[in-house]
């Protein structure tokens, strides 16, 4: 497989793997927080909430995603163009509608469709840029 | 007022904290494979650097900013606001990073941020 080859698979695997745990984590954020309920702003509300999201399950594996999520992010750009990945990333977006359409049945607006094929648009413009343009430090040469 | 500079914290906070983090991983350095010893020897060689620790508070800050904008705006403005930042974000790629930004990726930077905008909007 050639060199340039190898990078692109890699580098859309990571996205990938950043817009799943990306989408998961806010999906189960949402669940986690409609089981606690609407916060109250006061002293006591607030120690409430806390103490309820510290013992919430959904809420962990909510982190745990978001975690997934960092680690993906982080680990994609040892060797690929911010200026990519971000973009890319943005490509959540257009999923987290989809799943909200097909899973929570939400009704979505033309003007959110049309932002939504935008993104798709995009997305596929810069994924078809080069990955990665700057030269990448050697192992275990860090600054 | 207080709104305007508060955005301003939230794009230049969240992309300069991004930049400062892709600086930082660039110079750690890619993991040579993705097996769980390697990844853990990369995590520590990464949290063990600099720039990353520039990037953390700035997007703490970030983080923050947003948290703080959305107590006093809609979501339907603060989040279409902030797409700003794939902009912001790009010129800091272009011209911090020395990254090669070409014709195409400008454009599908545009398009993802004003599809931001129209998602976030509703």
């Amino acid at each position: 497989m050639g060199h340039e080859l190898r990078i692109r698979i890699k580098t859309l695997v990571m996205i990938l793997a950043m817009v799943v745990c990306a989408n998961a984590g806010d999906l189960m954020l949402k669940r986690g927080m409609t089981q606690i309920g609407a916060v109250e702003i006061s002293a006591a509300g607030l120690r409430h909430a806390l103490l309820m999201t510290l013992t919430n399950g959904t809420i962990w594996i909510g982190i745990l995603f978001l975690t997934g999520f960092t680690l993906s992010y982080m680990t994609v750009l040892s060797w690929a163009d911010y200026s990519y990945v971000m973009p890319a990333g943005a490509f959540g977006y257009a999923t987290l509608t989809l799943l909200a359409v097909l899973f929570l049945h939400e009704s979505v607006s033309p003007r959110r469709w049309i932002g939504v094929i935008l993104i798709c648009i995009g997305v596929l413009l810069v994924g078809q840029t080069r990955p990665r343009t700057t030269e990448v430090a050697v192992r275990g040469v860090a600054a | 007022m207080r709104e305007a500079l508060l955005l301003g914290i939230l794009i230049f906070g969240a992309s300069g904290g991004e930049i400062a983090v892709s600086r930082g991983m660039k110079s750690v350095g890619e993991p040579e494979r993705l097996r769980p010893r390697e990844l853990l020897s990369f995590l520590w060689r990464a949290l063990r650097n600099g720039w990353f620790w520039t990037g953390v508070p700035l997007l703490a800050l970030a983080f923050y900013s947003l948290l703080v904008l959305l107590s006093w705006k809609a979501i339907s403005f603060v989040i279409p606001a902030s797409a700003l930042s794939y902009v912001v974000g790009t010129l800091g790629a272009k011209y911090i990073l020395r990254e090669d930004v070409s014709p195409a990726r400008w454009i599908g930077v545009v398009l993802v941020c004003v599809g931001v905008a129209l998602v976030a909007a509703g």
